[in-house]
């Protein structure tokens, strides 16, 4: 059973109307793993995540969870299929009207029959876990950046998934907080046995804990490989990437016309009624 | 240019048509889905009381005083009028007709649509800004099962009883100012209230009115805030429809119910 990957993703191609998004992406995401997304903003991590939890699907190609085909499950399935399934959204996503313990008794309520005594006991495991069992009284708007990452992994991991998707884990978070969260990254897959997937930009921390790498650019796979190969990595924009220098094959410019020639014209009669 | 001009104005025209025709038809499958998936905000009825406080009980205020204010107005008018018939005893009925048959049903929901319709509208596309939605949807919980559902409903139980709130403090406003402030006498004040409201037709009409007020204000509410693009100014844009379009909504839809009400009378 092990040796058969949890999910795999075989010549997926995606785009919004006429707008390619991704174009052949194929991965493997092994069971017991940690696997990083990496990439610029807007290269397709996060649709690709999107694409493994079903919430769009692909012009072409497949991708398969757990040996089913994500696409072809009806609403009953993919329900199904997802409460086996945690994802930790770019800010957390904590529903703000609910307190932190709330937050986490949320799936177990919904999805379970659970006694009040029996989820009380597991919500603050869950949160021991992330270690915030104190902060279980707060509101989502009490808590910093760091705090709310946690107590979304432990809303993440509260029906005991099988796959974690964690989108820009590490966004705006100080480096503190985010070594704490890489770590639980790692430890909460070792722990738990789950898989888990990262979508991340973040290369020194994301380095250090994972154990595969996809490296994306434009919608395409550009390198992949384990975090010494990337730091190896001859390919240009691979390099530009992990080594964070300012020039190279990705320009600093957007592209535009030509820098003398617009100085020299007129310029463009303002748009709105108040200029 | 003079053949361009107007071959454009008519392609925006039939843009702008089609446009607001999908959308209406977007909305109505909305609602659709909102209906299908009540079940969840029937069964787990905490869920719908839960928003009934937030739309209802917090809405109170609003409703009572500009009840009683509106009732103290058409007593002031309504007393100008009539004197000059020499009917002032008729009052009652004119404050008691004016508000259940209309004023109730119509005041209340132009207010709840601005108290409570802006506010479901602000949180659920403040909820879809801040992926709460996408959120929920990954735990495998449907959002129009969970947060759009017990909202609507909320508004559709909360509406009729709150437009009965302000008729009756409009009456009490009325009694007020007719009775204790002008001196109209008291004893025809009530009977002559009594004996020319009718309670199906009256009463009940206004009643349906107001119900069907509180579907159209809910259904705008959720779908705008479900529809808002995720960002701040979507939801701003979206906030404002919802009270722009429920307040036209509502006084559209009271005009055709009341001619299909009270056409015989």
């Amino acid at each position: 059973m092990s040796a058969d990957p949890l999910v795999k993703i075989r010549d997926l191609n995606f785009a919004y109307d006429s707008r390619a998004v991704l174009s052949g992406i194929n991965m493997t995401i092994p069971r017991g793993k940690v696997v990083a997304i990496m990439g610029l903003s807007g290269c397709g991590k996060t649709t690709t995540l999107r694409l493994i939890g079903g919430q769009l699907r692909p012009t072409s190609g497949e991708v398969c969870v757990a040996g089913k085909a994500v696409h072809e499950l009806d609403d009953e399935g993919l329900y199904l299929m997802r409460r086996r399934m945690g994802m930790l959204f770019q800010f957390g996503a904590l529903f703000t009207d609910m307190s932190v313990y709330d937050n986490v008794a949320f799936q177990m309520r919904e999805h379970t029959d659970l006694p009040d005594e029996l989820i009380h006991d597991l919500v603050l495991m869950k949160l021991h876990a992330v270690g915030l069992r104190g902060a279980r009284s707060l509101m989502p708007s009490e808590l910093s950046g760091g705090m709310a990452r946690r107590v979304a992994l432990a809303r993440a991991i509260a029906l005991d998934p099988m796959l974690i998707m964690y989108d820009e884990p590490f966004a705006g978070l100080d480096p503190i907080s985010l070594s704490i969260v890489g770590e639980l990254i790692r430890e909460l897959n070792d722990a738990l046995g789950i898989s888990s997937i990262v979508v991340t930009h973040d290369v020194q921390e994301s380095l250090k804990i994972v154990d595969y790498i996809y490296f994306m650019a434009a919608g395409k796979v550009v390198a992949e490989g384990t975090a010494e190969d990337i730091r190896q990595s001859t390919e240009p924009f691979v390099h530009q990437f992990v080594w964070g220098e300012p020039d190279g094959p990705l320009n600093f410019h957007y592209p535009a016309r030509d820098y003398a020639q617009e100085m020299r014209e007129q310029p463009a009669r303002p748009k709105g009624w108040w200029s | 240019m003079v053949v361009v001009m107007p071959a454009n104005f008519l392609r925006q025209l039939g843009h702008w048509t089609t446009d607001r025709l999908w959308r209406l038809g977007f909305a109505s499958r909305f609602l659709l889905m909102t209906l299908l998936y009540s079940g969840t905000a029937l069964r787990r009825f905490n869920l719908t009381m839960r928003e009934i406080y937030f739309t209802g009980v917090l809405s109170l205020i609003i409703i009572l005083v500009s009840g009683l204010f509106v009732g103290m107005v058409l007593g002031l008018q309504g007393y100008d009028t009539l004197q000059r018939y020499g009917s002032s005893e008729a009052l009652g009925v004119l404050v008691a007709l004016s508000l259940v048959r209309e004023l109730g049903p119509v005041v209340a929901a132009l207010l709840f649509a601005s108290r409570a319709g802006s506010a479901i509208t602000a949180e659920i596309g403040l909820m879809k800004a801040t992926e709460q939605l996408s959120a929920m949807e990954m735990m495998a919980v449907n959002p129009i099962a969970r947060v759009v559902a017990p909202r609507f409903w909320a508004g559709v139980i909360s509406m009729p009883l709150l437009a009965a709130l302000f008729s009756a403090m409009g009456v009490l406003g009325g009694y007020l100012v007719g009775v204790q402030l002008i001196g109209v006498d008291e004893g025809s004040f009530w009977s002559q209230m009594q004996s020319a409201v009718d309670f199906r037709q009256d009463v009940m009409n206004g009643v349906i009115k107001s119900f069907v007020f509180g579907a159209l204000v809910s259904w705008i509410a959720v779908f705008e805030g479900y529809d808002a693009e995720p960002t701040a100014e979507g939801v701003s844009g979206a906030t404002t429809r919802t009270v722009v379009t429920s307040s036209l909504a509502i006084l559209a839809a009271d005009f055709v119910l009341t001619a299909f009400m009270f056409r015989g009378v």
